[in-house]
């Protein structure tokens, strides 16, 4: 569970863009203007000495502020970025004491075995299921939520709590209500005269699990979302379009879904990121080896923490899935940029 | 009336019968587990899988680590976000975009990817089976940083003239002055902060293996392990309950702060 890392860059570079430039424009001043005199001259090398005085006692202060924690991200962030470099070219256990250097056989490996491979469709169906299923069911609790009855505070609440929950928590809760031989959901389905799925033992039936799982505890925060969306739209646009004599789904679909263009676009953007790194606290305790569940998250602690005990190939992993991330971020960052929405 | 209120009223048994379930099971004898005819409710009322949870795992201790990872790691990391966000906005040194942009950077980052590395580094430093080998890792804080530099960039310059004349310095600006004001913002990282650390997982997951160490999460993740029978549910259901109640309460209570932090950069 994180914040918006992908709006968060957006916001912060053209944050910083227009914060340089004014620093420049402040910088630049005083050199701006000639000095006429000797005098001004010797005044303006004393203004620089100042400034310069000032500028350090200003780091040592800004070190003293934000130091440490500059520090911790470095360490705990960067440091480990760069490590996973160097390790995804090595062919070495966890805990081994030697590794012999491969090249880049780790990310063929990944690219073209057939269990790389299986890692990526995994992760696909994962990730298209997991981001199409709450943002579908999210889009239609907004909806029922932007009508004004009362509750409205309540139900909204209630929906969003799945999204606080840990993730352990939920996998176990789930765990019993799929459980094919006393789960909820086998007496529901019995009720209807199916037999429940081997949800534990099928490797698809697995991955459906742990989608609906997913979707379950996420579709509150895709609804919240869609919701501000929704309340953004201006109420005199819905009103003329009604007096057109435009039907509710009319509406809907000439109207009020070109507005929310850019909250589909955001969510579509943030839930795959989140699809892709939050899961696993559900896949690992309701799949603990990952039967059919493997997706690239998991895999990357399998490989080095599972019984195989692959770092390397666990770090090539961890490399592939930042660069992953970085693309998906800057292609939004470009979309952002041309303001996705067709008023 | 009936069409407005039938789907939000499915919707919500959805989302709130699995936690019914949960709290309703975790009370049950293991007869009204393994029954063919499941009541919601508990015919009769039992603490007998809670006592079950707790002789499998040290609860006391295992909780106990828990609240010590959850209020040390915030109240350090909310602190760290504090002061960063105030250097970023008001100490002015050259370059401090670029580190703006560096940390922004590092929002990016899932855990997951630093992971095997940390492991590294925390082993080598001893911090294997340790409360600070949990909390040291996940200190360093882009997310509040980020949300506070917002809010300190959108407070009016006003507010510090009286003091800047008074001659203060940075310490009495940021304490008696931006932190005052911005207790709602500095409340939403907190919130968030707290729920993040308590649910955490993975990291606790991977530095850990003996139990009287363990987070309360990992330890249920090792209870799900022993506990691996249809009759085992009502217990694994009041280790479910330990560790989702309390975030339901806080949730319950605090959700404007929640739900805005949680949904920063869609939801003005």
């Amino acid at each position: 569970m994180r914040a918006q890392p992908v709006e968060a860059i957006t916001r912060g570079m053209s944050v910083t863009t227009t914060d340089s430039r004014s620093a420049q424009t402040a910088q630049d001043r005083p050199e701006a203007s000639p000095p006429p005199e000797q005098d001004a001259g010797q005044l303006q090398a004393a203004r620089k000495r100042a400034h310069r005085r000032r500028s350090s006692k200003n780091w040592s202060l800004f070190l003293l502020f934000a130091g440490p924690n500059i520090l911790l991200i470095l360490a705990f962030i960067y440091y480990p970025l760069a490590m996973n470099l160097y390790f995804s070219s090595l062919d070495w256990r966890l805990g081994a004491p030697r590794a012999e250097p491969v090249g880049f056989a780790n990310y063929q490996r990944f690219f073209t075995s057939p269990s790389g491979l299986e890692v990526w469709r995994v992760t696909g169906i994962f990730t298209a299921g997991a981001v199409l299923g709450s943002m579908i069911l999210g889009l239609l609790i907004a909806l029922v939520l932007n009508k004004k009855i009362p509750g409205r505070t309540f139900a909204r609440t209630a929906i969003f709590s799945p999204y606080v929950l840990s993730g352990v928590g939920v996998a176990l809760v789930w765990m019993f209500i799929f459980d094919p031989q006393r789960g909820a959901l086998m007496f529901i389905l019995d009720r209807f005269g199916i037999d429940s799925p081997q949800w534990f033992l099928d490797p698809d039936a697995n991955l459906l699990m742990v989608i609906v799982v997913y979707v379950w505890k996420n579709l509150g925060y895709c609804a919240v979302v869609f919701l501000a969306g929704l309340q953004s739209i201006p109420r005199d646009l819905i009103e003329s379009a009604t007096i057109d004599r435009a039907g509710p789904i009319r509406r809907f679909f000439s109207v009020v879904l070109p507005l929310l263009t850019p909250t589909v676009f955001f969510l579509l953007v943030t839930n795959i990121i989140f699809s892709m790194t939050n899961a696993f606290d559900i896949l690992r305790v309701m799949t603990p080896t990952g039967n059919g569940t493997n997706t690239i998250i998991f895999e990357i602690y399998l490989q080095s923490f599972g019984q195989f005990n692959r770092a390397g190939y666990s770090a090539a992993i961890a490399v592939v899935l930042f660069f992953t991330l970085f693309i998906i971020t800057a292609v939004q960052l470009r979309f952002v940029e041309r303001k996705v929405h067709y008023q | 009336m009936l069409t407005g209120y039938l789907p939000i009223l499915i919707a919500l048994l959805i989302i709130v019968l699995p936690l019914v379930w949960m709290v309703s099971s975790s009370f049950k004898p293991v007869n009204e587990i393994v029954t063919l005819t499941p009541q919601l409710l508990p015919q009769e009322v039992t603490t007998a899988n809670y006592a079950t949870v707790d002789r499998r795992i040290p609860l006391m201790t295992v909780l106990q680590n828990s609240l010590i990872v959850t209020s040390v790691g915030s109240i350090i990391k909310v602190l760290l976000a504090i002061t960063t966000a105030y250097a970023l906005v008001y100490i002015r040194v050259p370059g401090a975009n670029l580190i703006f942009l560096g940390i922004l950077v590092a929002l990016m980052v899932p855990p997951e990817v630093s992971m095997l590395p940390n492991f590294m580094t925390i082993e080598a430093l001893g911090g294997r089976n340790t409360l600070w080998g949990i909390i040291l890792p996940g200190l360093g804080t882009a997310f509040g940083t980020f949300l506070l530099r917002q809010h300190f960039k959108s407070l009016p310059k006003e507010l510090f003239e009286a003091a800047e004349l008074d001659g203060a310095g940075h310490f009495r600006k940021l304490f008696q002055i931006a932190v005052p004001v911005s207790l709602p913002a500095i409340s939403t990282v907190s919130l968030v902060t707290i729920v993040n650390e308590w649910n955490s997982f993975l990291w606790p997951l991977i530095i850990t293996d003996t139990r009287d160490r363990m987070t309360l999460p990992v330890a249920l993740n090792q209870l799900r392990s022993v506990e691996d029978q249809v009759s085992s549910y009502g217990i694994l259901m009041a280790g479910a309950v330990l560790v989702i109640v309390p975030m339901l309460i806080i949730f319950a209570m605090l959700q404007r702060y929640i739900v805005s932090g949680l949904t920063q950069g869609a939801v003005k």
